[in-house]
């Protein structure tokens, strides 16, 4: 017999409607991949809350690292000219 | 007995019914087929659409209008590849949208097979192009298929800067010497028609149109988004005292709207054909940069092998 701790961590992804992404809601124990569908139907979607789940074992996930924040993500900090609010277009021309 | 419905008949109702079809719903053939040709035409679009903006990199006139100018074509490479991923969950390959752009098969933009002479043109392609492109994917963003829909919306907030960066190239031009006015109004004078043949033939002549807006793929008319493109234009162009190249350009009291020209459709038709004045270079500059980037392939994949064989010996 199969022991609990064989089983695999999934992490759980739903869309709530079509035309949304998939959005992560959490995770779940399953020792395969229909079974995680099928706990993961059970478990994030008692209350009609999709129409469609993705499982992916989290081991296969590659994450960034914490520390590797700072290099990752402040060199767009400083490049305020990405966002439109950096030109000033007179009030008179409209929506732009 | 119940009434019976074809699938065809149950997908009509299910977009009619303002719903999203996502990749593993069922869908018609056509729908799938049409639904590639667009994505990969705009995906090709945006790639494309880098190289006349390229063109003005090492010669902006200032540190900061080179940082904007970067950061634009970097933005519209990256829209090259929220499209052609999301074309991808159709069942077709990077590698053959590749080969149908390089061979000729897929269409683009024809905005791009106009060469960007001056540096007033930065301005106008960003007023102007991605002005009738905004206008376009606006629409876009309540497409009927999903991955597509969900792209635009990025790509929509993104674009704002493009053309507000555009327009400020031209405020600050017109508001210049007199070279300066002339150079913003000689940009605006080339680009204002084909800006306005972005938005494809007339609705009598656009075979493809119906069968889309009947699907909720396309939202608006042709005629209906130049409309709409024109009357917004229209007074910013006056705001910083340019005029539009249309003498036939009149505010209608009474649709309140303005009465615009023809264009020159001879035109329109010769440059979607290939025969616009830069179809042939950017199309071997694709190609060119398509084959002079494959060692950086080749030497990802060698390196991810590499990476791969360490792992393996080292759990060994």
């Amino acid at each position: 017999m199969a022991e609990k701790s064989d089983f695999k961590i999934w992490e759980v992804f739903i869309r709530s409607k079509n035309g949304l992404s998939h959005k992560h809601v959490g995770s779940l124990h399953a020792p395969d991949a229909d079974m995680a569908i099928s706990n993961a139907r059970d478990v994030y979607c008692r209350r009609s809350e999709g129409v469609s789940i993705w499982v992916v074992p989290s081991e296969q996930i590659t994450a960034t690292s914490p520390d590797e924040k700072e290099p990752l993500f402040t060199p767009s900090d400083d490049k305020i000219y990405r966002h439109p609010t950096f030109y000033e277009i007179p009030d008179e021309v409209g929506h732009m | 007995m119940g009434e019976e419905y074809s699938l065809e008949d149950r997908f009509q109702q299910y977009v009619e019914a303002e719903n999203k079809v996502e990749p593993k719903d069922w869908m018609p053939e056509k729908y799938r087929q049409t639904v590639i040709r667009q994505m990969s035409q705009h995906a090709h679009s945006e790639v494309i659409g880098m190289q006349p903006e390229a063109n003005w990199i090492t010669r902006a006139p200032s540190l900061r209008s080179k940082l904007i100018l970067l950061a634009k074509v970097q933005d519209e490479a990256g829209h090259g590849l929220y499209l052609y991923s999301a074309t991808e969950t159709l069942g077709i390959t990077r590698d053959e949208l590749i080969n149908q752009l390089q061979t000729g098969k897929a269409k683009y933009s024809s905005i791009f097979n106009y060469p960007t002479v001056t540096w007033a043109d930065m301005g106008a392609v960003g007023w102007l192009v991605d002005g009738a492109a905004i206008q376009n994917q606006v629409m876009l963003c309540r497409t009927s298929y999903g991955p597509y829909a969900r792209a635009m919306v990025k790509i929509c907030k993104e674009e704002s800067f493009h053309q507000r960066q555009g327009y400020e190239i031209m405020m600050r031009l017109a508001a210049g010497t007199k070279e300066q006015k002339a150079m913003a109004q000689d940009a605006l004078n080339r680009w204002w028609w084909p800006s306005l043949m972005m938005f494809g033939p007339s609705d009598d002549n656009s075979p493809n149109s119906a069968q889309s807006m009947k699907w909720r793929i396309k939202r608006k008319s042709n005629d209906t988004l130049r409309q709409e493109f024109v009357d917004k234009t229209v007074p910013q162009a006056e705001f910083i005292g340019l005029t539009i190249p249309d003498p036939d350009l009149k505010w209608n009291e009474e649709r309140k709207s303005y009465d615009f020209g023809e264009m020159n459709w001879d035109e329109f038709y010769a440059v979607v054909k290939g025969n616009g004045p830069c179809n042939k270079q950017r199309i071997i500059n694709h190609i060119k940069a398509h084959e002079e980037g494959a060692w950086v392939r080749e030497a990802a994949n060698a390196y991810a092998k590499k990476q791969q064989a360490r792992k393996k010996q080292s759990a060994a």
